[in-house]
């Protein structure tokens, strides 16, 4: 099974960079993932202010918005792609991330799989 | 609440539990003991932890159960009894138990990587049937139940529960020592437990629609089990080489079956529907088995082979010629007739059809490809490519004639009517 966690900070995008002992228990804890053979992919984004959000109205025009985004409750901060066995594992892995980050709230969603058949 | 903290620790157990049972059996020096203290530890947490709360570090909290309560058995003797029971074999019964007894006291540092290696090592061991050794990684590292084991692989839980049984008697009465090999013994020991999980991986492979969903989770595991090995054992271009393998063909999972559940050749593949991130981990760790920069063993090569067509965008940009070569350097290894037939594909897409021929009617008189299917076919479709449609049909008609296959049967007799019109 595969999951997206996809990590939102929830407070106002800090523009200071994190400290060299979070970076170590952040690096430490992707290298964990790695190590267990579960990590896909993990990413960081770029403040807000290098995104852009794209829509289209319903006069058939497209609306493009540069950021920054002010809601930032529901700005992405980053995500990881999980390989595990069940939910509960990708549970357990991001509960260890949102200890690290100690802000914000990371959602887990299970992504469709190639059919079995 | 309870149910939650039940899943968290079914989450903390599917993390922990081959790091648990592999310090325990450095200590200990025996799998099934590590694993039943492992298991007692488990239990003792689902007894603990919903009114306490998950620990900090769950890890440490299951080593240090299953320690105490190893210590607890040892002081009453216990672990000793059970030991000359299931053994039969003589303890030096002075030292043994203090021994023991200090290495679980200890506050040894854990080199986590260097036990689960151990433990890999020991279940992978030759002294086990290939059955054992799939049942008993599973089991260990895996940390699958019984249950879903047996789903897997299509059998009773009884059959796996005893395979399983077996497989650490076995261990236990043949004294396998519990180290990591070394020197020479190391290569010949590594070519079986990647022997074993490319085994799992293949066997998640044989899934057919409406199947278990246990057994695509066999090849998820055996890429994972794969990993984990690449990332304790760097140096070893076998293992990346077997990542490589792997994850390129699961790249290609989506795309290798129709809606009605029948496979769909490589070359006929929407390669749109290829998964460019497990391509790209593929091609990352062939890399990375590459710069080893030492001889290239068989799968580091199936490797590169499987590389080539993922690289390709489509069919006609494939590079047959460096397909062709591999699977010569892989036959000069292998020694196989079905990596020279293959080889004759590959020069004849290559080098065109008369090129692939000669190769192909070299093998002709080989004994072990008297009764497959597709030297025949390949014959057959060169033939085509040429003109000659009348040898083509006839060896179309073999090839329907011996494969087992109905769809496959019925192809192959499409393709002889076709070539009606010579």
């Amino acid at each position: 099974m595969r999951f997206l966690c996809i990590y939102k900070p929830g407070t106002t995008e800090s523009n200071t960079p994190p400290t060299p002992e979070e970076q170590a228990k952040m690096g430490k804890l992707i290298g964990d993932m790695a190590k267990a053979g579960v990590l896909l992919s993990a990413e960081g984004c770029l403040p807000s202010v290098f995104g852009s959000r794209v829509r289209l109205e319903p006069d058939g025009n497209f609306r493009v918005t540069d950021g920054p985004f002010p809601e930032t409750h529901e700005l992405i901060a980053g995500f990881c792609l999980l390989q595990v066995k069940t939910k509960a594992e990708a549970i357990e892995w991001t509960k260890r991330f949102v200890a690290l980050v100690k802000d914000g709230e990371s959602e887990v969603r299970q992504l469709h799989d190639a059919p079995a058949g | 609440m309870v149910s939650e903290t039940h899943r968290a620790i079914q989450g903390v157990w599917s993390i922990e539990s081959a790091r648990v049972i592999a310090s325990l059996a450095r200590i200990v020096r025996d799998v099934g003991l590590a694993e039943e203290l492992a298991q007692d530890a488990l239990l003792a947490a689902l007894e603990q932890w919903p009114e306490q709360g998950i620990p900090d570090n769950p890890a440490a909290w299951l080593t240090a159960a299953a320690k105490h309560r190893a210590i607890n058995l040892l002081r009453r003797g216990k672990m000793l009894e059970r030991k000359h029971a299931e053994l039969g074999y003589d303890l030096d019964s002075q030292n043994e138990p203090e021994r023991l007894l200090a290495r679980l006291q200890a506050e040894l540092d854990d080199d986590v990587g260097d036990d689960l290696l151990r433990l890999i090592f020991t279940s992978c061991h030759p002294v086990l049937s290939t059955e054992a050794r799939v049942a008993l990684t599973l089991r260990l590292l895996g940390g699958l139940s019984t249950d879903e084991i047996a789903r897997a692989f299509l059998v009773p839980e009884s059959t796996i529960a005893q395979r399983i049984v077996r497989a650490k008697r076995t261990l236990a009465e043949k004294h396998v020592p519990y180290e990591v090999p070394r020197g020479e013994e190391l290569e010949a020991r590594l070519a079986s437990v990647l022997e074993v999980i490319y085994l799992i991986f293949n066997e998640g492979y044989s899934a057919t629609a409406g199947q278990d969903c246990m057994r695509p989770a066999l090849s998820e595991e055996a890429l994972r089990l794969g990993r984990v090995l690449a990332g304790i054992c760097p140096q070893e271009p076998e293992v990346h080489g077997l990542v490589a393998l792997m994850e390129l063909n699961a790249s290609r999972a989506a795309a290798r079956v129709n809606a009605a559940g029948e496979p769909i050749l490589l070359l006929e593949q929407d390669r749109g529907r290829w998964d460019q991130l497990l391509i790209s981990r593929g091609l990352a760790a062939l890399a990375h088995a590459e710069a080893l920069d030492q001889p290239p063993g068989p799968y580091l090569l199936q490797g590169a082979i499987t590389a080539c067509h993922a690289r390709a965008r489509t069919p006609d940009t494939t590079d047959w010629a460096r397909i062709a070569a591999l699977y010569e350097q892989l036959g000069a290894l292998l020694k196989s007739p079905v990596v020279e037939l293959n080889r004759a594909v590959a020069v004849s897409m290559s080098e065109g059809p008369a090129a692939g021929l000669a190769l192909v009617d070299a093998l002709l008189p080989e004994p072990t490809l008297r009764h497959y299917h597709l030297l025949p076919a390949a014959r057959a479709e060169l033939l085509e490519k040429l003109g000659r449609f009348a040898e083509a049909r006839t060896e179309f008609e073999r090839a329907a004639l011996m494969t087992q296959n109905a769809r496959q049967r019925e192809r192959l007799q499409q393709r002889a009517r076709s070539c009606g019109r010579g």
